[in-house]
């Protein structure tokens, strides 16, 4: 079976993660589209791992995943601190690093 | 025991003394303190006896021992050992310091004990002469440097005592400072030297110096040169002598101590020391011996005409270190050292009756305001007086013989030294003037207030206790003078130091009478056993001449004085108006002080000024900090408005760069 499937999904979904990052306002629409785009990346790992006939892409997707379980404990718990300082959910208006 | 380790002892017991008082002055009772530290000192002496009791066993070749307790440093080239040197000199040194400094502890056992800082004062005592100590004992130069530099600290630590008092700080930073000019030339000296030789050990240097030296070579000459630097600093002479009239604001005793016993003989010391490496540097030689004659005279003259009672003896100090500079300078070694013993006695004399009189004038230090202590202070004028004829050298008094054969060596030198010759003797005159002068101005005459009420039998105490160098009112419970005086026909402990000294100050010059008894030249002999110019032949003429003038010139110096102050009390008054010029010279110290505000404080403070205000402000803050913290802001300026903290932004942007780098990759692939 011809790898490029595979990879032309991967590239599809990461393309619509990385669209979603920067078009959607919600941090938490944010944060959903980030996943998408680690899972397109961890899809696209399996794939080359299966192509080459080695673990090491399982590895790094399994990597990939704490990491990801990380990332989503740290970006939920900044939405929780939103909500409770009832600040503005939108990433527009939280923009106090402005230079 | 052996003589080395006698050595070590000497040095121990100070040092243990200063140690034990620093360390327990809180529960030292009453005069404890004094006591250890008097004791600590009395040890050293008699450990210096024994020295040389065990020096005089050995055979006279084998006079010069070292002992090593462990190398400092050895890297390099460089030979430092903790050793020291015995050999005649250095004991007949250790015996005057110690002997000196313990009658000088025991007077102030009870000089100083009304005072606030007791404890203090006998610690920083133990270690000035624990100093002293070290550097006469010195093997190597690196010892002889540490214990060089020691003994500044100690005598700016023992000048600013009273530190409330300004003038007191104020002289013991200026004595510092003088002092470290002289130890900077001490160590340039010693690199000059050491490039050559390649070896610190004084024994080890002597002994190379002929073979590494041609006669007055250039590296000689400036080495020999950089340690008269050394000398003259630490000697107070010209032109590094303006630290010792400040010095009086340390309490009597310590003026004592400077004078008599440390500090000031060091340079002569040196001199001595050295020998060898003088005599391969005639010229640098010469140097020190012109100083010295010029001390001598600048010295007197101004002793002429202060009014302060310690600074008159401070200034006859100056003038009786130029004698002996100049006469180890041009060879008189043995004379010099001589003249170092019998001055050590009756200079200490001298400051300790001097320290009683201040007493009973409740501070008061202005001969001005001092007259007819005659009989309200025997003992004390006794002293003065014995003090005075060893000091204006009349015979059969101590100083006598030794001032008169140094200028009797010097004489038989030749040539130009009968410059020196002649200088010194109208020294000799000047100083049996002044010397007298000071002596007739307090003792005789009128009595004062405060002589009647001394006589009444009290202690005059001042209503408002002052300074006596800038008149300000001070609080005498905390660290200045303490409140009560003492004076010598009250306390056993300064009557018996000073009976001693004025026994030493009388017969001393019998160990050393012309033509007669030679016992210190003798004993020194294996110290200088190499030198050219030591044991030099005396003609009888010239021995009897100086003999006979230096005697009329001593009683022709007090005669004069007593014509002028005592029988004709309006003369002295006439001769400030008619020699108003000369006067007013002297009076003003030959305007050395103001010669140096001038010259070096004044443009060292504008230095100073302009660095903190102008280089400081303008160069380092707006130039430097201000041209640094300017550039980063630029370019944050520039940078920052990339900046827009939208999140999605840099979203965007860090999707473009990535694919950048995608395309850019896939590209060269």
């Amino acid at each position: 079976m011809a790898i490029g499937w595979y990879l032309a999904v991967s590239a599809f979904i990461f393309c619509i993660g990385a669209a979603g990052v920067v078009t959607r306002r919600n941090p938490l629409v944010v944060l959903l589209c980030l996943e998408l785009m680690l899972n397109a990346g961890n899809l696209a790992l399996i794939a080359f791992s299966r192509m080459h006939g080695t673990g090491d892409g399982q590895i790094f997707a399994l990597i990939v995943m704490v990491v990801a379980a990380c990332e989503v404990t740290i970006g939920l718990g900044l939405i929780v601190a939103l909500y409770r300082r009832r600040l503005p959910i939108d990433v527009d208006e939280l923009s106090e690093l402005r230079g | 025991m052996s003589a080395t380790t006698y050595g070590w002892l000497v040095l121990a017991f100070p040092l243990a003394g200063t140690v034990v008082i620093s360390l327990l002055y809180r529960r030292l009772p009453g005069r404890t303190a004094g006591w250890i530290g008097t004791a600590a000192i009395g040890l050293s002496f008699l450990a210096s006896v024994g020295a040389l009791l065990a020096l005089l066993d050995h055979p006279h070749e084998e006079r010069q021992l070292v002992s090593s307790l462990y190398d400092y440093a050895s890297t390099a080239g460089v030979d430092g050992q903790l050793s020291i040197l015995i050999d005649p000199l250095s004991v007949f040194m250790m015996l005057v310091v110690s002997g000196v400094s313990a009658l000088i502890h025991l007077y102030s056992v009870s000089y100083l004990a009304s005072d606030r800082g007791y404890s203090r004062f006998f610690a920083y005592l133990n270690f000035f002469v624990f100093s002293m100590l070290l550097l006469v004992e010195a093997g190597n130069f690196l010892m002889l440097i540490v214990g060089w530099a020691f003994v500044g600290a100690a005598s700016y630590l023992l000048i600013s005592f009273w530190y409330r008092r300004t003038t007191a700080t104020g002289a013991g930073i200026k004595a510092f400072v003088i002092n470290v000019i002289g130890d900077v030339g001490l160590v340039l000296g010693t690199y000059f030297i050491f490039k050559h030789v390649g070896t610190l050990d004084f024994l080890a240097t002597f002994e190379r110096v002929p073979d590494e030296f041609s006669t007055n070579q250039g590296d000689l000459v400036a080495g020999c040169v950089l340690l008269l630097v050394g000398a003259f600093a630490k000697s107070a002479q010209i032109p590094l002598h303006t630290w010792l009239p400040d010095a009086m604001e340390g309490p009597t005793p310590v003026s004592a101590l400077i004078h008599a016993a440390t500090m000031v003989t060091a340079g002569v010391y040196l001199i001595a020391r050295m020998h060898p490496l003088f005599e391969q540097a005639p010229a640098a030689a010469d140097v020190g011996a012109v100083v010295g004659c010029l001390t001598l005279i600048v010295a007197a003259t101004i002793g002429l005409a202060a009014t302060d009672l310690k600074r008159v003896i401070a200034y006859s100090t100056m003038s009786q270190i130029g004698y002996m500079i100049m006469g180890v300078s041009a060879g008189a070694y043995a004379a010099g050292l001589f003249h170092l013993m019998t001055h050590a006695f009756f200079k200490a004399l001298l400051f300790m009756a001097a320290g009683s009189l201040i007493g009973a004038m409740a501070g008061v230090q202005s001969l001005d305001r001092m007259s007819g202590f005659r009989r309200a202070m025997p003992f004390t004028f006794g002293c003065f007086v014995i003090g005075g004829l060893a000091l204006a050298g009349v015979p059969p008094f101590s100083g006598f013989f030794s001032k008169d054969e140094i200028l009797l060596l010097v004489g038989e030198r030749g040539g130009w030294h009968w410059i020196l010759y002649v200088v010194g003797y109208i020294g000799a005159f000047l100083t049996a003037v002044y010397t007298f002068r000071m002596i007739f101005r307090a003792f005789l005459g009128e009595p004062v207030d405060e002589a009647r009420e001394l006589e009444q039998g009290h202690v005059h105490h001042a209503d408002v206790p002052r300074n006596p160098a800038n008149d300000e009112e001070e609080d005498t419970d905390v660290g200045f003078p303490g409140p009560e005086h003492h004076i010598a026909e009250r306390a056993g402990e300064m009557r018996g130091a000073m009976a001693v000294l004025a026994v030493g100050a009388v017969v001393a010059g019998v160990l050393q009478v012309p033509g007669t008894t030679h016992v210190i030249e003798s004993f020194l002999e294996p110290t200088f056993a190499e030198s050219r110019l030591f044991e030099a032949e005396t003609s009888t003429g010239l021995t009897v001449l100086g003999l006979v003038l230096g005697t009329v010139l001593g009683l022709g110096g007090i005669a004069v004085a007593y014509r002028l102050w005592v029988q004709r009390p309006d003369a002295p008054a006439r001769i400030r108006e008619r020699l108003s010029a000369p006067y007013r010279l002297f009076a003003n110290k030959w305007y050395f002080d103001e010669l140096y505000d001038a010259a070096i404080v004044r443009p060292g403070a504008a230095l100073g000024r302009f660095a903190q205000e102008t280089f400081e402000r303008v160069f380092v803050d707006r130039a430097l900090i201000g041209g640094a913290t300017g550039i980063v802001r630029a370019g944050s300026s520039a940078v920052r408005s990339a900046q827009t903290g939208f999140l999605r932004y840099y979203a965007a942007l860090l999707l473009l760069g990535l694919t950048g780098l995608a395309l850019y990759f896939l590209l060269v692939s």
